[in-house]
C-alpha cells in the first residue's frame, strides 16, 4: 500500500507532486533549521567571541528577504497546486487502452459493493479490473460517509448518501492491490479493506463470464439484506438483476441503510459492533 | 422520572472505564475530604471559587487544563498500545470502546487542554502586560471559566454514566445522527461543547474588550507586547468563529432531539453543509490556539536573548494577516469531496499563503537571537525546540495544502502526524514555555531548572519517536482511526510509536516532579524582585505574585518594551524613597455568580443528555435566576485603603532595589 510505489498514472502524478513539493520546501527548511541551531549556539551568553548587538532590532533588508523567501516559495508551490489540481482532478479522464470499464461503488455498513452495470455482475469487498483500461467510478453510500481509496492507484474520493461522486483511475501493472475506506464510519470501519485484482485484458472477460454464472442475484431485496450493519469476511459475488440498481440507491428510491438494531434503556447500543473476530 | 437514565448506563461489563472512573472518584473524594477536614473550604471559596481576580481565574484555567491533559494523555497511551497490539488481532479494546477513546482524546485535548491553557495564560498575563488592574468584565470572566469546567465535567461523567461519542472529535453526520448513533454519546459531546463554548465566547469578548479598551497611560497599540497582539488576534477569532460552532451543534442537536433534517440523509438534509460549517469554525480554531503560543515565543525569545523583538511591526502585521486569512481556507479539510479543480486550487493556494506570515515569524525570532546574549533557561529551550519542530510541521502542512498530494494523504496517519506536529510542537511547547516563564510571576517562586530541562528533553525526543513513525505509516497507506489492521508493513512503526509515547510519558512525569520539587524548595527558589528573568514588559514591574490590584499606580509607558525602558532609564516606577502619594484603589468584589451558574448549567446539561425534562427546567431557571440576582446587585466594588496599598507597594519597591539588570548597559 506504499504511496511512493504507484501502480497507475494517477498515483504516479500524486506521488510526484508530493515528492517535488517536499523538495521545494526542504530547500528553505533545512537552511532555516541549521540557522536556528547555529545562531542559538553561537550567540549563547557564555560565548565571549559573539558580539552583543541589542540594538539590532530592525533591518529593512532583512525584512524584505524574510518576506520574500516564503512568498516566492508559495508562488512556486501555488503554481504546482494549480496545475496539479486541474490535471489530477478526480473526475478528469484517464485515457487507457481498450474500452473503459464502468464501476459503481457503494459503501455499506461496513463493506464495499462494486457493481459492474455493463457486465451485469456485482462483487463485495473485491474489485477486479483489467490492466491498462480507464476505470470510470461512480460512487455513493448506502448510509454514512466513507472514502474510497486504493493507495497505489491514487486519488481518494468521498462517498455520500443521496449523492454521486466521480473518480477515474487506471492500473498499469497486473497484480494484487488493497483498498480501504479512509473516512471513519463506525464500529466496523477497520474491516472495510478490499482486494483489488488487476488482471490481463484477456483474463478480465473470463472472470466476468465465470462470475456471471453465480446463483446469487443482486436486486433491491438482496441489497437491503446486504446493507444491514455487519462485517463481511467472505468475498460474495452476484449476478446483477437490474442495471439501474445504483441509480435507485443514489436517488434514495431505496432508502438509506438502517443504523444499529438494539438500543438499551441507557442508549448504549448493542450488537452491530461486536466482532466475529 | 429520570428520562433515559437507568442502571444500564453504568458500564458494569467494561472494566477499563469502570476502574478508571472509580480511581478518579476516589481521588476527588479524597481531595474534597482533605479540604473539608483541614478547614480549607472557606479559604477556597473566598479566595478561588468566587474570585473574580484575573490572575486567580487564569491559574484555575491552567489547573483545569493540566488535569485534563492527564486524562487526554491516558487516552493517547491507550490508543497507541491498541494499535501496537491489534495487528491481525482485535487488540484489548473493542471497537465501541476504542472509538470513544479517540473521540474523547481529540475533544479533550482541543477544548479542555489547549483552549483553557492558552486562555488561562492570556487571563493571567495580558492585564499585567497592559498595566491595568483587571480585565474588562471580571465577573463574566469567572462565569466563562466555570462554564468551561462544566463542559469538562460532563465529558468526564460520560466515562462512567453512559458513553461518549464514537464518531471522532468533530462528530460528522450522518454518523452522528440519531439513526446511526442512537446512544447518548453524541449528546454528551454536543452539550459539553455548547456549554463550554459559551464560556469560551465570553472569555473571548472579555479579552478583546480588555485589549481594546483597557490599556495604561501611553500603552498605544504599537507599544503593546507581542503577546497582547496575538491575544487580540486570537480572541477576535474566538468572537468570530465560536458562534459558528454553537450554531452548527445547535442544528445537529435539533436533528437529534426534535426530528429536524439539517444534516440527515433523509428529507433534504445535507452532510456537506455540516462539513463546511464545522471547518469554518475548525480552521480558525487552530489559529486561536497557535497565535497565543506565537506570542509566548516572542516574549520568551526576546527576553532570553536580551534583545527587543526583531521586526516588531512586521510581527504585528504577520499576526493580523494570519488572523484574517485563517478564515478563508476551511475547504482544505475536504479536498476529497469532489469540489472541482478551481475550488480546490484556490483554497489550496489560500492555505499556503498563511505560510508566508508564519515563515516571517520564524525568521524574526531567528534574527531576534542574532546578536543576542542567549540564556538557555527552560522556557528558551521550549522555544528553540518549537522552532525546529514547527518548521517540520509547517512543511507537511503546506504539503497537505497541495490538493493532488492531499488526495492520497487525506485522513491518513500522515495527517495525524502533521497536526500533532503543529499542535504539540506549536501550542503545547508554547504553553509549557509560558508556564515555566510566568510561573514565578503567578506564585512568587521559580520552577526547578533541572527537572524542567529533563521534561523538555524527554518531551522533545519522545515527540519525534512517536510521530515520525506516524508520518511513515501514512505514506504506507494507513488511515486514521483503525481499531485493528492486517497490514504487516505498518506493524513495526506502530511499535516504535508506542516506545515514543513511553518517552513522552516520562516527560510528563518530569513536569509533575518539577512542580513537587519546586514547591518543596520554594524558599530557595523565591523570586523577591518580581523580575526573575530580567524581563522587558510590565508584568515584571510588579511583585511576584502581584498584589490583588496589580499596580499601585498605573504605569506610564514611553515606548516598546515598557519595563526594559524604565529599567534602562533607572526610573523605576517611583523608586525614590520619599514615597509617592498612594490613593485608595477600588477593586471588583468576589462573586459566586460563575460557580453557581455553572452548577445549574451542569445540572441542565446532564438532564438534557438524558432527557430528564423537569431537571432541565430546574437547571435553566437556576442559571437564569443567578444572573438576575447578579444583575440586581448593589455593591460591586470594594476599596483597598491607601495605607494598605502603600504598605504592599513599599515592600515590593524595597526588595526590588536589589535588582540587577543589564538594561542600563545598552
Amino acid at each position: 500500500m506504499n504511496l511512493l510505489d504507484p501502480q497507475g498514472p494517477v498515483a504516479a502524478g500524486n506521488s510526484t507532486i508530493l515528492i517535488d513539493s517536499v523538495f521545494i520546501m526542504l530547500v528553505i527548511v533545512v537552511p532555516t533549521i541549521i540557522a536556528i541551531l547555529g545562531f542559538a549556539f553561537w550567540f549563547r551568553a557564555s560565548n565571549p567571541r559573539a558580539r552583543y548587538r541589542p540594538d539590532f532590532v530592525y533591518s529593512g533588508r532583512v525584512e524584505m528577504v524574510v518576506w520574500s523567501i516564503p512568498a516566492l516559495t508559495v508562488i512556486l508551490l501555488g503554481g504546482v497546486a494549480w496545475i496539479g489540481s486541474h490535471q489530477l482532478d478526480p473526475a478528469a479522464p484517464v485515457p487507457g487502452t481498450g474500452s473503459p470499464v464502468r464501476i459503481q461503488a457503494v459503501s455499506l455498513d461496513w463493506k464495499w459493493l462494486f457493481i459492474y452495470p455493463d457486465q451485469r455482475i456485482a462483487t463485495v469487498n473485491t474489485l477486479t479490473v483489467p490492466v491498462g483500461a480507464e476505470l470510470n467510478f461512480h460512487l455513493t453510500s448506502s448510509s454514512v460517509m466513507n472514502t474510497f481509496f486504493i493507495p497505489q492507484l491514487g486519488s481518494m474520493i468521498y462517498t455520500m448518501n443521496g449523492m454521486v461522486t466521480r473518480l477515474n483511475l487506471r492500473a498499469d501493472n497486473e497484480g494484487k492491490l488493497q483498498g480501504l475506506s479512509a473516512h471513519f464510519s463506525g464500529d466496523g470501519f477497520p474491516d472495510m479493506m478490499f482486494d483489488v485484482n488487476v488482471v490481463s485484458p484477456l483474463a478480465f472477460p473470463e472472470w466476468v463470464t465465470a462470475t456471471a454464472k453465480t446463483d446469487a442475484v443482486l436486486n433491491a431485496d438482496s441489497y437491503k439484506k446486504l446493507m444491514q450493519q455487519g462485517i463481511e469476511k467472505g468475498r460474495p459475488v452476484y449476478r446483477l438483476e437490474d442495471p439501474r440498481l445504483f441509480e435507485l440507491i443514489a436517488t434514495q428510491q431505496i432508502p438509506p441503510g438502517p443504523g444499529p438494531e438494539l438500543v438499551s434503556g441507557a442508549g448504549r447500543p448493542h450488537g452491530g459492533g461486536h466482532h466475529a473476530r | 422520572m429520570l428520562g433515559k437514565l437507568d442502571w444500564s448506563a453504568i458500564p458494569l461489563d467494561q472494566p477499563i472505564p469502570l476502574v478508571a472512573g472509580g480511581v478518579v472518584l476516589v481521588a476527588i473524594f479524597g481531595v474534597l475530604t482533605w479540604v473539608v477536614v483541614k478547614g480549607h473550604l472557606p479559604y477556597l471559596w473566598r479566595e478561588w471559587i468566587t474570585s473574580v481576580d484575573h490572575k486567580r481565574i487564569g491559574v484555575m484555567y491552567i489547573l483545569l487544563a493540566s488535569v485534563m491533559l492527564l486524562r487526554g494523555g491516558s487516552d493517547a497511551i491507550m490508543m497507541r498500545i491498541q494499535q501496537a497490539v491489534a495487528y491481525q488481532s482485535p487488540g484489548y479494546l473493542p471497537p465501541e470502546h476504542y472509538n470513544q477513546i479517540f473521540s474523547a482524546h481529540g475533544t479533550i485535548m482541543i477544548f479542555f487542554v489547549a483552549m483553557p491553557f492558552v486562555i488561562g495564560l492570556m487571563n493571567l498575563i495580558v492585564p499585567l502586560q497592559l498595566g491595568v488592574r483587571d480585565v474588562a468584565f471580571p465577573t463574566l470572566n469567572s462565569v466563562g471559566f466555570w462554564l468551561t469546567a462544566t463542559g469538562a465535567l460532563l465529558v468526564n461523567i460520560s466515562l462512567v454514566v453512559g458513553e461518549f461519542a464514537r464518531t471522532g472529535w468533530l462528530a460528522f453526520p450522518p454518523l452522528s445522527e440519531l439513526s446511526y448513533s442512537p446512544g447518548v454519546g453524541v449528546d454528551y459531546y454536543a452539550w459539553s461543547l455548547q456549554i463550554s463554548g459559551i464560556g469560551t465566547l465570553v472569555a473571548g469578548i472579555n479579552l478583546v474588550t480588555t485589549v481594546l479598551k483597557l490599556r495604561t497611560k501611553g500603552m498605544n497599540y504599537l507599544r503593546m507586547p507581542m503577546f497582547c497582539w496575538t491575544t487580540l488576534a486570537s480572541n477576535l477569532l474566538i468572537v468570530a468563529a465560536f458562534p459558528i460552532l454553537t450554531a452548527t451543534l445547535a442544528m445537529l442537536l435539533l436533528d437529534r432531539y426534535l426530528g429536524f433534517h439539517f444534516f440527515t440523509n433523509e428529507a433534504g438534509g445535507n452532510v456537506m453543509m455540516f462539513m463546511n460549517l464545522i471547518w469554518a469554525w475548525g480552521h480558525p480554531e487552530v489559529y486561536i490556539l497557535v497565535l497565543p503560543a506565537f506570542g509566548i515565543f516572542s516574549e520568551v525569545v526576546s527576553t532570553f536573548s536580551g534583545k527587543a523583538l526583531f521586526g516588531y511591526r512586521s510581527m504585528v502585521l504577520a499576526t493580523m494577516a494570519i488572523c484574517v486569512v485563517s478564515f478563508m481556507v476551511w475547504l482544505h479539510h475536504f479536498f476529497t469531496m469532489g469540489a472541482g479543480p478551481n475550488v480546490n486550487a484556490i483554497f489550496g493556494i489560500a492555505s499556503m499563503i498563511i505560510a508566508i506570515p508564519t515563515g516571517v515569524k520564524i525568521y524574526n525570532w531567528l534574527f531576534t537571537m542574532y546578536g543576542g546574549r542567549i540564556r538557555f533557561a527552560t522556557p528558551m529551550l521550549w522555544s528553540i525546540g518549537f522552532m525546529v519542530t514547527f518548521i517540520i510541521g509547517g512543511l507537511t502542512g503546506v504539503l497537505l495544502a497541495v490538493p493532488p498530494a492531499d488526495f492520497i494523504l487525506h485522513n491518513s496517519m500522515f495527517l495525524v502526524a502533521h497536526f500533532h506536529n503543529v499542535i504539540i510542537g506549536g501550542v503545547l511547547f508554547g504553553v509549557f514555555a509560558g508556564f515555566e516563564y510566568w510561573f514565578p510571576k503567578a506564585f512568587g517562586f521559580r520552577l526547578d531548572e533541572r527537572w524542567g530541562k529533563a521534561a523538555f528533553w524527554f518531551t522533545f525526543i519522545g515527540f519525534f519517536i512517536t510521530f515520525m513513525p506516524l508520518y511513515i505509516v501514512g505514506l504506507l497507506g494507513m488511515t486514521r482511526r483503525m481499531q485493528h489492521y492486517d497490514v504487516a508493513a505498518w506493524r513495526p512503526w506502530m511499535m516504535v510509536a508506542v516506545i515514543g509515547v513511553a518517552v513522552l510519558t516520562i516527560g510528563v512525569i518530569c513536569q509533575i516532579v518539577q512542580i513537587v520539587v519546586s514547591v518543596r524548595n520554594r524558599e530557595a527558589l523565591r523570586d523577591r524582585t518580581g523580575d526573575p528573568w530580567d524581563g522587558r514588559s510590565l508584568e515584571w514591574s510588579t511583585s511576584s505574585p502581584p498584589p490583588v490590584f496589580n499596580f499601585a499606580f498605573n504605569p506610564d509607558v514611553r515606548g516598546e518594551d515598557a519595563y526594559w525602558d524604565m529599567k534602562a532609564r533607572a526610573k523605576q516606577q517611583m523608586l525614590d524613597a520619599d514615597g509617592p502619594q498612594y490613593r485608595d484603589i477600588e477593586m471588583p468584589r468576589n462573586s459566586p455568580t460563575g460557580f453557581v451558574c455553572a452548577f445549574f448549567a451542569t445540572i441542565m446539561g446532564f438532564a438534557l443528555i438524558w432527557h430528564i425534562w423537569w431537571m432541565v427546567i430546574l437547571g435553566g431557571l437556576g442559571a437564569w435566576a443567578t444572573f438576575v440576582v447578579f444583575a440586581w446587585r448593589d455593591h460591586d466594588e470594594y476599596v483597598i485603603p491607601a495605607a494598605e496599598v502603600a504598605a504592599i507597594d513599599r515592600l515590593n519597591l524595597q526588595q526590588r532595589r536589589g535588582l540587577v539588570s543589564t538594561a542600563g548597559e545598552a
